[in-house]
């Protein structure tokens, strides 16, 4: 199965180097010699190769005024960006690329350049991925992690030249969109990309063996290589599927019987099943969980590029750092008869010295992370009130464009309803379908909270944690119904959260005061709100006061 | 560059292809909005519309298209004065434009080789009396957005910055298309856009492979492509004229005028914005099909386009913005 794999990917970048238009590939893998041996064969692929990483600048992608070598030369000097010339593309650390640089390189990419990107994925957890917009550009996607050093072997050499004169020759059969469309709708894909690039795969593939037309063959590869990563469904379990079917399955029969080259949908649709995970549908939730994340914007900007302006300082170039032009020829102007004295050049002479950078000031985006109690003593008294405070909190966050999570914990477990997301619709949809019963697992809601948190101020926002519960823990971490363990455990998890600086806000939700969640507070240094009859509307009031606006 | 797919072989889609088409007949709606999932035709509608479009008389080599030699700004060095023919200016801003760009900015050529300080028009200079259109524009940087709309209510875009104090004219028709899960719109810069629509993938097997013929031909034929819906996007073209000049005859009967109002007034939207597009739109939607007067119907059919993103949101509604104009529309005008 994994040299499979390998065999694919290596055929995916010889069909890469014949077509331009496909795009470019996904590679998911750990860095290695696994991947390095494919990433050795982008040679394949039209020169220059060019390295990018996620956080690489506008100037060096697009180019822009090349600052030092206009002063120099003393006349403007354009610099040339990286995309400027075709050439091939690799985005390292692939999985890190913010919303805003996935939205210039598709634009790169739909503007039928011809440009090939290879994106690096190093992710390490399911949800950490490429951003899905650039990899719908990308036509195919190969995931390396089980691929062993000895599986991996290097193909032979292989000049893309011939192909791609013959390319142009290859005819399509009149009925293979129509397969390729059908097949894509079977598996749920909705973009129509996918049917367009596996149309090219199939033609590019065709080229590749010298034939003259696309045959089954050509149609069986494209498809696995298109079409396999991308479905959502296994075929045949959309209930609105039954109104298409009927006819096209006898349409593709009659095909088969009077076109020996075809091959029918049904062995292709087996032959991509046997390529589809076992857990498609767990990675489908995935997917559909990281599509509602909040955009780029919320994203870590410490440095100087952005925000709202602040007085020029000395500074150097480089960095990305942008230049305040009037400021560096105020600083250098004193100095120009001394430096013209000392050199005897009569142009405007500026040093290094006399640099100044702009500088910006940015806050960065705050996330509340709801963490509620849906057990079923909350669910019981409480529920629908909490869910009342939280939407009229929801409204308030969307005019202070903060960003919302939504965690909840019942049963054994907790679960993140919604990843940090800034979509009121989604947050408002999940939150009315929030289920009520069972146990209070306290310790595992504040560590599904926590993780939460983790990971945003990893992107540079400002978490704060909001718990909403009655506070009676009854559920260890473990999964026990142990009312003292898991009052402990509760207690260990609030430490973490303190260790880790997460702000946090405890609301009770009790009819009456609970001691432990007062202890609770204090352990995890938040503010403690007592809520016993307040309504919807004066738990939000606190709530806002209590977060200090 | 490749030169973009043609307008008119846009299969489907038939409510954002409208709402464009409004624009370029009466471009004082005041934009269009289009937010739909990846890979609906989003990007490519916009950019046939340029090829569309009908071209414009502007002075030679003015920065900012000025209609009339008077109009040139003060800070434009130009030689001739003559006016010619230029297609309608669709300019990009992309994602990452610095402030600088968008309005312009000190030369800094003339700044470091001349000594002189001058102005270097940005995007928003181009853009006059055209299209600005913004692919994802619920990712651009917030202080980007608060620029624009200042400049989109006023007409003018005002720079003093870096010891300069330049203002030029910068009319445009705002275009935006986004996919609205990763990321809403501020109420703000949703009420500058005229029209909003949105788009899905089509369902239907059918009107897929059309698209995927249609896509595949354009990319190995370009030229036989291109040649075969010349002739369609001329038609459309004509018809837009057509309906530029029908516009000034177009009758408004008061009792329209009093449905628009009623409509907006059930609605609740903001302002009287709404009520403005909604009429305007109604009337270049009764001129492209050739109509006489503005009558219900077709104030009816504009609705939703006009007036679905300026509803106050509502945290605990749960339909949709498209069903409550809906509703509304049927209850008050029946």
């Amino acid at each position: 199965m994994a040299e499979a794999v390998w065999r694919r990917a290596v055929l995916a970048m010889q069909l890469l180097a014949i077509d331009p238009a496909l795009g470019g590939m996904v590679l998911r893998a750990r860095s290695g010699p696994v991947r390095d041996g494919l990433v050795g064969l982008l040679d394949w692929l039209p020169q220059p190769q060019h390295r990018i990483h996620p956080a690489i600048s506008d100037e060096a992608l697009f180019g822009g005024l090349d600052l030092s070598a206009t002063l120099a030369k003393g006349r403007f000097v354009q610099e040339q960006g990286l995309l400027s010339r075709p050439g091939t593309v690799i985005l390292t650390m692939a999985e890190r690329a913010a919303t805003q640089l996935a939205a210039r390189l598709s634009m790169v990419l739909d503007a039928g350049s011809t440009h090939r990107l290879i994106a690096l994925d190093e992710g390490a957890e399911p949800d950490e991925a490429l951003n899905p917009k650039l990899a719908e550009r990308l036509a195919f996607a190969a995931d390396l992690s089980d691929v062993s050093v000895t599986e991996a072997t290097l193909p032979d050499a292989f000049d893309p030249a011939a192909a791609i004169t013959h390319l142009r020759h290859v005819a399509v059969p009149d009925d293979l969109c129509e397969q390729l469309t059908r097949i894509a709708a079977q598996f749920g894909i909705d973009s129509l990309r996918a049917p367009l690039f596996a149309l090219r795969a199939a033609k590019a593939h065709a080229a590749l063996r010298g034939k003259m037309t696309v045959d089954a063959n050509d149609v069986e590869i494209a498809c696995l290589l298109v079409l396999a990563h991308r479905a959502t469904q296994m075929p045949g379990s959309d209930e609105e599927e039954p109104e298409s079917p009927e006819p096209d399955q006898t349409d593709s029969d009659d095909q088969d019987q009077t076109d020996t080259r075809d091959l029918p949908d049904e062995l292709l649709l087996e032959a991509i099943k046997a390529l589809l995970p076992d857990n498609l549908l767990d990675r489908i939730a995935a997917q559909k969980a990281r599509q509602g994340k909040g955009s780029g914007s919320g994203a870590a900007r410490k440095g100087n590029r952005r925000g709202r302006p602040m007085p020029s300082r000395a500074g150097r170039l480089g960095d990305g750092a942008r230049v305040d032009i009037v400021a560096t020829l105020r600083a250098a102007a004193p100095w120009q008869t001394i430096r013209k004295q000392s050199t005897g050049r009569d142009s405007l002479q500026v040093r290094n010295d006399d640099i100044r950078v702009k500088r910006f000031e940015e806050k960065s985006d705050r996330l509340l992370v709801f963490t509620v109690d849906a057990s079923g003593s909350s669910a019981l008294s409480r529920l629908a009130e909490a869910k009342g405070a939280i939407e009229l909190l929801l409204a308030q966050a969307y005019a202070r464009r903060d960003h919302v999570a939504l965690v909840s914990f019942r049963g054994t477990q907790a679960e993140v309803l919604l990843p940090p997301t800034r979509s009121l619709v989604q947050t408002k949809r999940r939150l009315a379908a929030l289920p009520g019963g069972g146990g209070t697992p306290l310790a595992a809601g504040i560590v599904a909270a926590l993780e939460q948190a983790i990971a945003a101020t990893r992107k540079g926002l400002t978490p704060t944690i909001v718990i909403l519960t009655d506070g009676r823990a009854n559920v260890a971490l473990d999964g026990a119904g142990n009312r003292v363990q898991a009052a402990a455990d509760a207690q260990r998890m609030a430490q973490v959260v303190r260790a880790q600086r997460i702000d946090a806000l405890v609301i009770d939700t009790g009819n009456r005061p609970e001691p432990a969640l007062s202890a609770l507070a204090q352990t995890l240094g938040a503010i403690y709100l007592p809520l016993p009859r307040a309504d919807a509307a004066r738990l939000s009031a606190s709530v806002a006061t209590a977060l200090g606006d | 560059m490749k030169q973009p797919f043609p307008f008119s072989a846009i299969v489907g889609q038939d409510e954002m292809k409208q709402a464009m088409i409004l624009t370029a007949i009466d471009p004082s709606i005041g934009g269009v909005l289009v937010f739909g999932d990846r890979g609906t035709g989003k990007s490519t509608a916009v950019r046939a519309l340029a090829a569309l479009l009908p071209p414009i008389m502007a002075v030679q080599g003015c920065p900012v298209n000025s209609a009339k030699a008077g109009d040139v700004p003060d800070w434009a060095v130009l030689e001739t004065k003559t006016l010619v023919e230029m297609p309608t200016p669709v300019v990009d801003l992309p994602l990452g434009a610095t402030e600088d760009r968008v309005t312009g900015a000190l030369d800094i050529e003339k700044a470091l080789t001349k000594g002189e300080k001058a102005f270097q028009p940005g995007l928003l200079a181009r853009a006059n009396r055209g299209y600005l259109y913004i692919d994802e524009v619920n990712l651009l940087e917030d202080h980007i957005v608060d620029l624009l709309l200042d400049v989109a209510q006023s007409g003018e875009n005002v720079v003093e910055r870096e010891g300069l104090s330049i203002r030029h004219a910068a009319r445009f028709v705002l275009v935006g298309s986004g996919n609205p899960e990763e990321g809403e719109l501020r109420p703000q810069l949703l009420d500058r856009f005229g029209l909003s629509v949105e788009v899905a993938s089509p369902k239907d097997i059918a009107t897929r492979v059309e698209v995927i013929k249609r896509r595949d031909a354009f990319d190995n034929d370009n030229a036989a492509f291109m040649l075969r819906w010349q002739a369609e996007d001329a038609a459309i073209r004509d018809r837009i004229l057509t309906a530029r000049k029908a516009l000034t005859r177009l009758k408004t009967p008061e009792k329209t005028l009093h449905d628009v109002a009623e409509l907006c007034l059930a609605l609740g939207s903001d302002g009287l914005r709404g009520e403005l597009t909604l009429l305007k739109a109604a009337r270049a939607y009764a001129a492209w099909r050739n109509d006489t007067a503005l009558t219900r119907a077709h104030v009816k059919d504009m609705a939703p386009m006009a007036l679905r993103h300026r509803l106050r949101r509502d945290p605990l509604d749960e339909a949709g913005s498209s069903t409550r104009v809906a509703r509304i529309v049927e209850e008050t005008l029946g």
